[in-house]
C-alpha cells in the first residue's frame, strides 16, 4: 500500500493564555490520500480551524503545537524551519479562507496578487505570468479573464472574489489545498456554484482537500471521508456516506438529528442538551459526557480510546449499534 | 380568515446622502448623480392572526427592511403597514403606539444586547418604559420571561458577555417577549449558532409559538428552518416577492423559476453511497439592485424567459385558492414541477 499524502499523528495544538492552557487540538490523527477529499466537521470550536492552520504553520503565538507529528509527502512538517514551510505554502500546500474580502489585497489589482503569488515560487516572464493567471481566472468561472486582471477585489461580487481566491489557491498546482469554510459567507446560489467548481476542479486536476466546514450537507456532497471533531478531538471518522449513515458516536447522531432538514416540519427537533464545554476547564473523561444520553460512570473518568474497525474510527466506551439501512 | 397584519403596497429605498464632494461639484456644474437603491417594491402581503410567515431570499433581496418595516423600525417610503387595522408608522413617520404589539428579535444577539446592562435591565427597560410592569415588581416579572425561555431565572444579574451565544439569544427572545406583543418579527435569528444550539432555539421559537399564539414573520436565508417554522412562505427576489403561499406546497412543487432555482441548488444531506451531487447551481450572478434588470428582474438567470419577460412586470398575482406567483408562465412552470414530484 501506497503512503498517504498527508499523515497526521497525534496532533496537540495548545495555547497558554492567561486564563489558562486551552488545549484547542488535543490529539488529532487522520490521514489524507493523493486526490482525496476529506470533509472535517465541527461546531465553533471544535479545533477544526486549528488543526488546519497546524498543518501549515499559520499558528499565532500563543499557539504552539505541542505534540504529534504531521508528515507531508513523507516529510515531517513539524519543527520544520519557517523558510522550509514558505516553500511549501502555496505551492505544495495551499489554502482557501473563509471571507476573501480578508485575503486578498484591497490596494492590488487582483493580476498583481497573481503575479506575486507566482513569483513567490517560480522565475517567470509578465507576459508568460498574466497568461497563466487568466487562464486560471477563466477555469474558475470568471468570465472575460484577461480583462478582470486589472480589476481590484472590491470591484467583484462576493462569489466572484471567493472564486479569485481559488484561482490563486490553485496557481501552483498544489498537492493539498486546506479549504475552511469556504462557502460559509455566501449565499445558496453562489455556494452551489463554488461547489460543483471545486468538485470538478480538484477531480481533474488529481489535487487532495481538506474542506472544513459545520455543515453536514455540503461536506456529504463532497467529501469521501469524513472526520468529526468536538472539543479538540476526532470523535469519528470514515466514509462519508457510511458515517453519516450509520454513526456510531452519539455526538455525530446528536448532529444528524438536529437538522431541520430531516425532520417532520413543526414537530420538536432532537437536540443536544446544554452547550459545548470550555476549552480552558475540559473534563477528565469524555468530553460529549455532560450532553450524551448513552453516558455511563466510566465516561467521566477517562478520554475513551480510539477504537478502528472497517476503515472507520470512534471515540467511544459505548458507541451505538450500527444501523441497519432499509 | 381576515389578515391580521397587513403589508399594502409598501416599498422602500435608500439614497446615500449628498456629500461635500457631490455639493462642490453640483457647483461648478456637474449634475449630482441621484443613485437610490430600491430595497423593497411594492410589497403586498397579509399575515394572519397566529400564523408563521417564513421570509426566504439571498443578501441583498430586501428582507431585512421589510422585516424592520413590520416592525415599525424603518418608516415605508411608499404605502403602509398595518397590524389590527393600525397603521404601525404613522404619516409623520413617527412609530405609534402599536409597535408594542410587535417585537424584533435580531440575528446577532453579541449585538442586539446591551453590553453594559445586566439582562435583567434590559428585560425589564420596555416593559417599565410601556406600564407593563413597575420598578418595584420588575424583578418577578423579568424572572417568569427568563423562565419560559428557559434560562435559570437566577441569572439575571449577569451581564450579556457571561451567557454563551444560545443563551444570549434567549435572552433576546425574552426581552421581546416581556412586551408581551401579538407580532415576533425574527431576522435569522438561529443564523450565527451552531447546529446542535440552533435546533434548541427552533424548539424554543415552536414552543413559544403554541402556549402564546405568537404571530411570527420568520426571515431566514435557511430554507430548511423555515420549512420546519412556518406553515406560509414569502420567497424575495431583488425587492419583490415572486413567490408566496403553503410552504410544504411551495417547496414540493414551486411555481416560481427562481424559487425553483432557489431549492434546487441547496445541497442535501448524501447517506447513499452511489449518490454524489444533491444540487444544481442556478446559473449567472444577482443583479446589481442599484440598477435591476427590466421586466422581470430574474429574466437573465431564467430557462424559461423570452422577450415579454425583459420588458413587461409580472405581477405577483393568485394561482390558485392559497398560492401567488409573480411569474408570466407561473402555471406551466407549476405544473412541470407538479409532474416532477408525483415521480
Amino acid at each position: 500500500m501506497s503512503h498517504a499524502l498527508l499523515e497526521v499523528q497525534d496532533l496537540a495544538t495548545h495555547f497558554a493564555t492567561r486564563a489558562g492552557l486551552v488545549k484547542a487540538v488535543d490529539g488529532v490523527s487522520f490521514k489524507v490520500n493523493r486526490g482525496e477529499v476529506l470533509g472535517l466537521v465541527g461546531e465553533s470550536g471544535s479545533g477544526k480551524t486549528i488543526t488546519g492552520f497546524s498543518l501549515i504553520g499559520l499558528l499565532e503565538p500563543p499557539g504552539r503545537i505541542v505534540a504529534g507529528s504531521v508528515r507531508f509527502d513523507g516529510r515531517e512538517l513539524v519543527g520544520l524551519a519557517p523558510k522550509s514551510l514558505r516553500e511549501l505554502r502555496g505551492r505544495a500546500i495551499s489554502m482557501v479562507f473563509q471571507d476573501p474580502m480578508a485575503t486578498l489585497n484591497p490596494v492590488l489589482t487582483v493580476g498583481a496578487q497573481m503575479l506575486l503569488a507566482l513569483r513567490a515560487h517560480e522565475t517567470i516572464g509578465t507576459a508568460q505570468a498574466r497568461e497563466r493567471a487568466a487562464a486560471a481566472l477563466g477555469k474558475v468561472g470568471i468570465p472575460d479573464p484577461v480583462t478582470r486582471l486589472d480589476a481590484y477585489p472590491h470591484q467583484f461580487s462576493g462569489g466572484m472574489r471567493q472564486r479569485v481566491a481559488i484561482a490563486i489557491a490553485l496557481l501552483h498546482r498544489p498537492a493539498l489545498i486546506i479549504a475552511d469554510e469556504p462557502t460559509t459567507a455566501l449565499d445558496v446560489s453562489i455556494q452551489a456554484q463554488i461547489l460543483v467548481e471545486m468538485k470538478s476542479l480538484v477531480a481533474e486536476s488529481g489535487t487532495a482537500m481538506i474542506w472544513i466546514s459545520h455543515d453536514l450537507a455540503t461536506v456529504s456532497s463532497l467529501s469521501d471521508r469524513i472526520a468529526v471533531m468536538y472539543a479538540g478531538r476526532i470523535v469519528e471518522s470514515g466514509k462519508t456516506a457510511a458515517v453519516l449513515r450509520s454513526p456510531r458516536h452519539p455526538y455525530t447522531r446528536g448532529l444528524l438529528d438536529s437538522l431541520p432538514a430531516r425532520a417532520v416540519p413543526g414537530e420538536e427537533l432532537a437536540q443536544i442538551p446544554g452547550t459545548t464545554p470550555s476549552l480552558l476547564r475540559l473534563p477528565p473523561g469524555c468530553a460529549f459526557a455532560s450532553r450524551c444520553a448513552h453516558a455511563q460512570p466510566d465516561c467521566l473518568t477517562a478520554p475513551p480510546p480510539v477504537t478502528e474497525f472497517d476503515g472507520r474510527t470512534y471515540r467511544c466506551f459505548h458507541p451505538l449499534q450500527p444501523e441497519l439501512v432499509s | 380568515m381576515s389578515a391580521f397584519v397587513r403589508i399594502e403596497q409598501v416599498s422602500r429605498q435608500f439614497s446615500p446622502s449628498i456629500t461635500i464632494g457631490d455639493r462642490i461639484a453640483a457647483r461648478l456644474g456637474s449634475k449630482i448623480e441621484k443613485r437610490s437603491v430600491r430595497a423593497v417594491d411594492n410589497v403586498n402581503l397579509d399575515i394572519v392572526l397566529g400564523q408563521a410567515m417564513g421570509l426566504v431570499g439571498e443578501s441583498g433581496c430586501g428582507k431585512s427592511t421589510l422585516g424592520r418595516m413590520v416592525a415599525g423600525i424603518l418608516p415605508p417610503s411608499d404605502g403602509r403597514v398595518t397590524i389590527d387595522g393600525q397603521a404601525v408608522m404613522s404619516a409623520q413617520r413617527t412609530p405609534m403606539k402599536t409597535t408594542r404589539r410587535v417585537q424584533m428579535v435580531f440575528q446577532d444577539p453579541f449585538a442586539s444586547l446591551d453590553p453594559r446592562m445586566k439582562v435583567r435591565d434590559i428585560i425589564a427597560e420596555g416593559p417599565i418604559a410601556h406600564g407593563l410592569t413597575t420598578s418595584a415588581e420588575s424583578d418577578t416579572y423579568v424572572r417568569r420571561w427568563l423562565a419560559l425561555v428557559g434560562l435559570d431565572p437566577d441569572l439575571g444579574s449577569r451581564y450579556p458577555h457571561q451567557f454563551s451565544g444560545g443563551q444570549r439569544q434567549r435572552v433576546a427572545i425574552a426581552r421581546a417577549l416581556a412586551m408581551q406583543p401579538d407580532m415576533l418579527v425574527c431576522d435569522e435569528p438561529v443564523a450565527s449558532l451552531d447546529v446542535s444550539i440552533q435546533a434548541q432555539i427552533i424548539n424554543l421559537l415552536l414552543k413559544l409559538r403554541r402556549e402564546l399564539d405568537l404571530t411570527l414573520l420568520f426571515i431566514s436565508h435557511d430554507l430548511s428552518v423555515v420549512h420546519h417554522l412556518c406553515e406560509r412562505v414569502a420567497v424575495m427576489y431583488l425587492g419583490r416577492i415572486v413567490e408566496e403561499g403553503p410552504t410544504a406546497q411551495v417547496y414540493a412543487a414551486p411555481a416560481h423559476p427562481y424559487t425553483r432555482a432557489l431549492l434546487d441548488s441547496v445541497p442535501k444531506l448524501v447517506i447513499a453511497d452511489d449518490v454524489t451531487v444533491t444540487f444544481k447551481p442556478i446559473q449567472g450572478e444577482l443583479p446589481s439592485p442599484m440598477n435591476p434588470p427590466p421586466g422581470c428582474h430574474f429574466h437573465g438567470r431564467c430557462p424559461h424567459a423570452v422577450e415579454r419577460c425583459r420588458v413587461e412586470v409580472p405581477p405577483l398575482r393568485q394561482i390558485d385558492a392559497s398560492r401567488r406567483s409573480a411569474c408570466h408562465f407561473a402555471e406551466a412552470v407549476l405544473a412541470e414541477t407538479s409532474s416532477a414530484a408525483a415521480i
